[in-house]
C-alpha cells in the first residue's frame, strides 16, 4: 500500500517578467489502486503539478510538501523519484537521437531494479508488453521517440510504465492527439497495469473522453492553480455537460 | 620541390586559413625559416596480403599528383627525402582493414604518405595516431576508377601532441571514397580533408567526430572541389566540447565550378557545448557557378546540451551521469556506427566516456 500525499503545494516558474506563481496550494492524496482524474481548462496548472512532482528543474517549489510513503519527494533528484516509485507519462515525450528504445528500456529497468535484468526473461518481457500494446518488435531498434507518431509516443510511455512498475503513475494528457483506436489500446494498457500491480494513478486530462476507458474513483476540478471542486465519477459527467466555464473566474 | 615553399611567407594569423589556429602553440611547424626533418613515421604491423605493398620510396619517384595551396603540405613536400607508399593493386577486395601505425619522436617532423587503390578494388585503410608527436603531414589518396576506399584516421594523441595535416583525395570515374576523421586527442590538431573529383560518377562521403576538452584546439577544414560533372559529396562532422577553453573549428568549403552539372552535395556540422567556457566555430561555405545541379545544401548547428533529454531519461530512473553518457553516445552514434567496425567503435566510445567522466569532476 503506497500513498502520495501532496500538501499545500505552491510552485512558480521564472518568466521574463519575473517569477510567476502557477500552483497556489494543491492538496491531494493518491493511494495504491486509486484512480484520480484531474480535470481542468488549459493553463490551469495541471501539467505544472505533474512536472513538479517529477522534479523538472524549470519549476521552483515555493511552499508545501510532497511525500511518497513518508519520504520527502521534493528532496529527491529526478532519478531518485523514479526509483522511489513515481512515474510520469509525458504529454510531449522527448526525442533522444541515437539511443535505441531497447537500450533505453534496459538502462532504465536496470536503474530502477538495481540490477540488470536477465537477458532471456527480459527479451520475453519486453516482447509481451509490446505485443499487448500493438507495437511491432522492430520498434525497439528505433531511436527513442524520434519520428514516432503521436500514438506511438503514448504507447511507448505506457510500455515504460508497464516495465518500470511504479507505485504511483501520473499520466499527463495521455489522451491528447490519439485517435479512438490508439486511445483504446493505451487505456487498456493502463488498466492492465492497474489490475496487475495495484497502481495508483493521477490521470490529467482536459476531456472526459478517456474516462470512458479508464474509470476514475475520484474527479478533481483544477482551475487557476488549485483544486476547486472534488467528487466521484458523476462530476466528470457534469463537466461533460457544462464545461469549465463555471470555474473560470475573470 | 623546394621551389614552392619560397612562395610562402610565415603566416601571422591574419590570413584566412590561419585565423583560428593558435600559431604560438604549433612549435614553429608553420615557420618557413625553420628546418623540420622529413621522416618516415608509418609502420605496418600486420602481414599484407598479395597485391598490397607498403614501402618507402625516394620522394622523386612519387611526386605529388596535385597542386596544393596549403602551406604545411608544401613545407612537407620540400623537406621529405622519402615518401611512404601504400599500394593496393587493381581488382582485389580486402576483407581485413590495413592498419598504419604512427611512430613519432616527439620533436618536430614532417611526413608524407601516398595511398593508391587500383581500379575496381575495395579496401579499408586505418591510420592510428597515438603517443606524443609534433608533426606536419600530407596524405595523398588516389582512388582509381570504380575503386572503393574507406579511409579512417584516428587522432588518439597524448595531450601534448601537435598535428597539422592535409589529407587530399583524388577520386576517378565511379570511384567511392568514404573518410572518417576521428579526433579526440592532442593539444592542437588542424586537419584539412580535401577532395578533387577526376572522373564522373565519383563520390565522397566525409564523416568526422571530434571531442575537445579543456585547452584542446581541434580544427577541421574541409574543402570539396566539384570541378567535374555528376559527382556526389556528403559531409557530416559532429563535435562535442567541454571545459574551459575547449576550442573547435569546422570549415566546410564546397565549390561547384562551371561545368560541374549534375553535382549533388550536402554538408552538415553539429556541435554540442557541454559546459561554459568552450567555443565552437562552424563556417559552412558553398559557392555555385552552375545552376544545373541535383542538389546543394548545408547546415550548421551549435547548441547546448538538451536538458529536456536529460530530464526525460532521469525521470525513468537513469542517474544523471549515465543519462549524459547515453545522450552523447547517441549524438555520435550516427558517425561511429557507419564505420561498421565494432572494435574501433567501442574504443572511440570508451574514450569519449573517459573524457565525459572528466567533465563531472
Amino acid at each position: 500500500m503506497s500513498e502520495l500525499i501532496i500538501k499545500n503545494l505552491q510552485v512558480s516558474v521564472d518568466t521574463e517578467a519575473g517569477s510567476k506563481e502557477i500552483l497556489k496550494g494543491v492538496d491531494l492524496t493518491i493511494r495504491s489502486g486509486e484512480t484520480h482524474a484531474i480535470m481542468g481548462p488549459n493553463g490551469s496548472g495541471k501539467s505544472t503539478l505533474a512536472y513538479s512532482i517529477a522534479g523538472h528543474p524549470k519549476y521552483t517549489i515555493t511552499g508545501g510538501t510532497v511525500t511518497l510513503d513518508g519520504a520527502d519527494v521534493l528532496e529527491m533528484s529526478v532519478d531518485e523519484r523514479a526509483k522511489a516509485g513515481l512515474f510520469l507519462a509525458m504529454q510531449y515525450p522527448v526525442e533522444v537521437p541515437g539511443v535505441s528504445v531497447s537500450n533505453f528500456l534496459r538502462t532504465a529497468v536496470t536503474a530502477i531494479r538495481g540490477e540488470a535484468p536477465k537477458l532471456r526473461t527480459w527479451v520475453g518481457e519486453v516482447k509481451e508488453a509490446m505485443a499487448s500494446l500493438n507495437m511491432d518488435t522492430a520498434f525497439s531498434e528505433r531511436n527513442v521517440n524520434e519520428g514516432f507518431s503521436g500514438g506511438e509516443k503514448k504507447r511507448h510511455e505506457i510500455l515504460q510504465m508497464e516495465l518500470l512498475k511504479p507505485k504511483i503513475a501520473i499520466l499527463d494528457e495521455t489522451d491528447s492527439g490519439l485517435d479512438v483506436d490508439a486511445l483504446r489500446i493505451v487505456s487498456e494498457g493502463v488498466n492492465r497495469v492497474k489490475s496487475n500491480s495495484d497502481l495508483g494513478v493521477m490521470l490529467i486530462t482536459h476531456y472526459t473522453r478517456i474516462l470512458r476507458y479508464i474509470k476514475p474513483d475520484f474527479v478533481h476540478v483544477f482551475a487557476n492553480g488549485k483544486i476547486v471542486e472534488e467528487g466521484g465519477p458523476e462530476l466528470a459527467d457534469k463537466l461533460e455537460e457544462q464545461g469549465y466555464a463555471a470555474y473560470i473566474t475573470a | 620541390m623546394s621551389l614552392l615553399t619560397t612562395n610562402y611567407l610565415t603566416p601571422t594569423g591574419r590570413e584566412e586559413p590561419w585565423r583560428f589556429t593558435p600559431l604560438k602553440r604549433i612549435s614553429g611547424l608553420h615557420e618557413i625559416e625553420k628546418n623540420v626533418p622529413g621522416d618516415i613515421t608509418f609502420a605496418v604491423s600486420q602481414n599484407l596480403v598479395t597485391g598490397v605493398t607498403f614501402k618507402n620510396v625516394a620522394a622523386s619517384e612519387l611526386p605529388p599528383s596535385y597542386t596544393s595551396t596549403d602551406l604545411i603540405s608544401n613545407r612537407v613536400r620540400s623537406s621529405v627525402g622519402e615518401v611512404s607508399s601504400l599500394n593496393i593493386d587493381k581488382d582485389i577486395e580486402l576483407a581485413q582493414p590495413i592498419i598504419l601505425q604512427r611512430n613519432c619522436s616527439g620533436s618536430p617532423q614532417f611526413s608524407r604518405l601516398v595511398i593508391e587503390i587500383g581500379t575496381n578494388s575495395k579496401a579499408t585503410v586505418i591510420i592510428e595516431n597515438t603517443g606524443k608527436a609534433i608533426i606536419g603531414e600530407e596524405i595523398e589518396i588516389v582512388v582509381s576508377a570504380g575503386a572503393k576506399l574507406n579511409f579512417v584516421t584516428l587522432q588518439e594523441w597524448e595531450p601534448s601532441a601537435i598535428h597539422l595535416g592535409q589529407h587530399h583525395a583524388l577520386i576517378a570515374k565511379d570511384g567511392e571514397f568514404n573518410s572518417y576523421v576521428i579526433t579526440v586527442g592532442g593539444s592542437v590538431v588542424r586537419l584539412n580533408p580535401t577532395v578533387d573529383f577526376t572522373g564522373q560518377g565519383s563520390s565522397a562521403d566525409l564523416s568526422g567526430l571530434y571531442f575537445a576538452t579543456s585547452g584542446q584546439h581541434l580544427e577541421h577544414r574541409i574543402h570539396v572541389d566539384h570541378n567535374i560533372a555528376n559527382a556526389k559529396s556528403r559531409v557530416n562532422y559532429k563535435g562535442a566540447l567541454s571545459g574551459q577553453d575547449a576550442r573547435t573549428v569546422w570549415i566546410g568549403d564546397v565549390f561547384i565550378h562551371k561545368g560541374a552539372d549534375g553535382t549533388d552535395t550536402y554538408e552538415l556540422n553539429r556541435n554540442l557545448l557541454l559546459t561554459d567556457g568552450a567555443r565552437a566555430d562552424s563556417v559552412p561555405n558553398l559557392e555555385i557557378e552552375t545552376g544545373e545541379i541535383v542538389g546543394a545544401g548545408h547546415a550548421s548547428t551549435t547548441g547546448r546540451f538538451d536538458d529536456e533529454q536529460l530530464f526525460y531519461l532521469q525521470s525513468r530512473g537513469i542517474p544523471a551521469d549515465i543519462a549524459r553518457r547515453l545522450v552523447i553516445r547517441g549524438f555520435f552514434a550516427e558517425i561511429v556506427t557507419k564505420l561498421k567496425n565494432e572494435a574501433i567503435e567501442e574504443r572511440i566510445m570508451d574514450r569519449i566516456d573517459a573524457e565525459l567522466a572528466k567533465v563531472g569532476e
